[in-house]
């Protein structure tokens, strides 16, 4: 109390080391701090709850430890989805970055194009997942889908994704394709269309090839975006759900069933809550982990 | 090193409506240094990209030497370009930069290797030839942007568009005069663009002065000080530049307002001129001169090697470049003396004759 009334007193003298210090900017932070409490870390936390018990029902539960994880680790079912993942992710990168890149490089660069062709190419970004589901089950369909009807009947080859597994994959894969290459590409225009004139200049006095062109001023200019597309679509095809579920329901047999696919089987279908924690928190902790090391691979790589 | 000749060569980005560049015949001659001078937007790059082949002209055909190149692409020209900001593959090491543009023209193996090593000796890259081109500063990544032009043999012109503007100050002295060495060694046709009068004073044989999208002067550095051809020429080269103030003739006397500032050489038709004289030459004297024209002095800058003193004729403001230490004081009546030899009138902006001594008759 002594301490508090000579500093009253002393108010006025220039002394900031002892002036108190106001901490109740902090309250500015709560309403952030409650809402992301209430939607994200509570219910992991129930995750969290859930992956270490056996629940019977909510008032019998019994605590399990560790043991989910380890028979979820170890389930044949769930490693075979996972490669399958694995599978996908990577032919989708490896279909949609150098098609997306293509697609950029020969979009126009100026006039009334520009617009036509941007316009063209984010048609697809604007439909909805389930929808974009539903155009593919009855577009592959070989009785009444175009293009199922035009594979089957003008170019003679057997083509029916509800029987044959490696039909139902193509259709899939396609259909991401289909969906997603645009965003690439989106990204990679943008991307090119920073680099100065001058760079394509100098090009064109050094005498260097179209394809010169690209790989050493274009593809170099890229890596940004690119870096930025690969991540986005790693993390969205290796969590893929809607599409394959309207589709072809993860089958035919398990041929398109993925993780999230057999995540939502175990925890919705057979409410199996115990396991299902444990498979999502792995499954969690893996995409952190492979964009790591993507995003680090990828920045790396340039210096 | 072969001469460049512009033949009504004009370029207009809408169909003719507004010229970038007017329709003007010009040409480059082998091995000499050139600067192109002017203020931004003037055509400047305009003129170079056409020299280059990265732009068509609307009009006009381009020769070099016997050679018409107006169709021809920038690759087969064998010119050099450096750009206002140094453009380098930049995941390259240097070596590989100069090396792209004998690479990409399927020079021999040996023969690559051989010139670029003459070329990073000329430039002093030696040190670096292995290092990643974009980690080097902003001045030696313009030395390489340089070299990648100087590396394939036989090349026509070098063009250099603001080649310094990245450029920390300190450096841009050694980079032009190497430069002027390398013009020297070399003895490649030499066109560099810049605004900065300094830098083409300095640099070139050959100053080209270009406003508006057309050429309004050429000649030597100080040719283009001491007899301005154009108002702009005067006012643009020249640190203040030169005086203009509205005369007017009757008769062969130029009067500025009632008092005589001095005869016209040559023929002239009366009407409205303007003076041209710089501020080195301006004589400003405290009693009245004849010929000499009243002014008021409104102040002094003190430059330290000389003084600048700055006076009032009318609503006109002249300046007159003096010994350091003058005793001009603001408010105070002078008079200002035109030397004959180095005053000249304008007429629309064009030099149209020059001041001659009174010898004695005009003044009332």
């Amino acid at each position: 109390m002594s301490e508090q009334s000579t500093g009253a007193v002393q108010a006025d003298e220039p002394r900031p080391a002892l002036k108190r210090k106001d901490n109740r900017a902090w309250w500015l932070v709560l309403p952030v701090v409650v809402s992301v409490a209430f939607t994200a870390v509570i219910p992991l936390m129930t995750v969290v709850n859930f992956s270490v018990q056996d629940v019977f029902s909510p008032v019998d539960r019994v605590f399990v430890g560790l043991e989910w994880f380890r028979s979820i680790s170890r389930d044949p079912e769930v490693r075979a989805a996972l490669v399958r993942t694995l599978l996908f992710s990577a032919q989708v990168l490896l279909l949609e970055i150098p098609l997306g890149v293509a697609l950029a490089v020969v979009m126009p660069r100026r006039g009334l194009g520009v617009s036509v062709a941007l316009v063209l190419v984010a048609l697809p970004l604007l439909i909805p997942w389930n929808v974009v589901g539903t155009i593919w089950q009855i577009f592959a369909r070989g009785d009444i889908g175009l293009g199922g009807w035009t594979i089957n009947n003008v170019l003679g080859v057997n083509f029916n994704y509800t029987l044959d597994s490696t039909d139902a994959w193509i259709t899939v894969l396609l259909m991401d394709v289909w969906h997603w290459t645009p965003l690439v590409a989106l990204l990679a225009y943008a991307g090119l269309r920073s680099i100065p004139e001058p760079y394509f200049q100098a090009a064109q006095i050094d005498a260097a090839s179209a394809w010169a062109t690209f790989r050493h001023i274009q593809l170099p200019r890229l890596r940004g975006v690119l870096t930025i597309a690969v991540l986005l679509r790693f993390m969205d095809s290796f969590m893929i759900y809607t599409e394959p579920f309207v589709v072809t329901g993860g089958g035919p047999g398990n041929a398109t069933s993925f993780l999230s696919i057999l995540l939502s089987k175990i925890a919705v279908g057979q409410f199996d809550v115990g396991p299902a924690a444990a498979f999502s928190l792995l499954y969690f902790l893996l995409v952190q982990i492979l964009c790591y090391v993507f995003f680090t691979v990828l920045t790396r790589s340039g210096r | 090193m072969a001469d460049i000749r512009l033949e009504g060569v004009g370029h207009s980005y809408d169909g003719g409506r507004t010229w970038a560049l007017k329709p003007m015949t010009w040409t480059w001659r082998g091995a000499r240094a050139y600067a192109l001078l002017g203020p931004s937007g003037c055509g400047k790059t305009t003129l170079l990209n056409i020299i280059s082949g990265l732009l068509t002209p609307t009009v006009g055909r381009i020769w070099f030497d016997d050679r018409e190149v107006t169709g021809v692409p920038t690759a087969g020209r064998n010119i050099a370009q450096v750009f206002q900001f140094p453009v380098l593959y930049e995941e390259m090491s240097v070596y590989d930069n100069l090396a792209f543009p004998l690479r990409n023209r399927k020079v021999p193996r040996q023969e690559i290797d051989r010139r670029v090593r003459q070329v990073s000796a000329l430039l002093g890259l030696d040190e670096v030839l292995r290092r990643r081109s974009r980690r080097l500063d902003p001045g030696r990544q313009q030395i390489v942007s340089l070299g990648r032009g100087l590396v394939r043999p036989e090349v026509a012109a070098v063009l250099l568009d603001e080649p310094l503007t990245v450029v920390d100050p300190a450096l841009k002295w050694t980079l032009r005069s190497k430069l002027k060495e390398i013009h020297r060694d070399t003895g490649h046709t030499l066109v560099y663009v810049t605004h900065d009068q300094t830098e083409a004073l300095t640099f070139a044989d050959e100053v080209v002065v270009l406003n508006d999208g057309a050429i309004v002067q050429t000649g030597e550095p100080a040719e283009l000080f001491l007899s301005p051809a154009h108002e702009f020429v005067g006012h643009f080269i020249g640190s203040p530049g030169m005086n203009m103030l509205p005369a007017e003739v009757t008769g062969d006397i130029v009067r500025v307002g009632k008092s005589t500032a001095g005869a016209v050489k040559g023929d002239l038709p009366p009407g409205p001129v303007r003076i041209g004289v710089r501020p080195e030459f301006v004589r400003i004297a405290g009693e009245r001169t004849s010929p000499g024209v009243p002014a008021r002095v409104t102040g002094t800058d003190r430059m330290g090697a000389y003084d600048l003193v700055h006076t009032r004729v009318g609503e006109h403001q002249m300046i007159a470049k003096t010994e350091a230490g003058s005793s001009h004081e603001p408010g105070a009546l002078a008079f200002l003396h035109f030397p004959a030899e180095r005053t000249f009138l304008f007429r629309d902006q064009v030099r149209c004759g020059s001041l001659a001594p009174l010898n004695g008759r005009g003044e009332e």
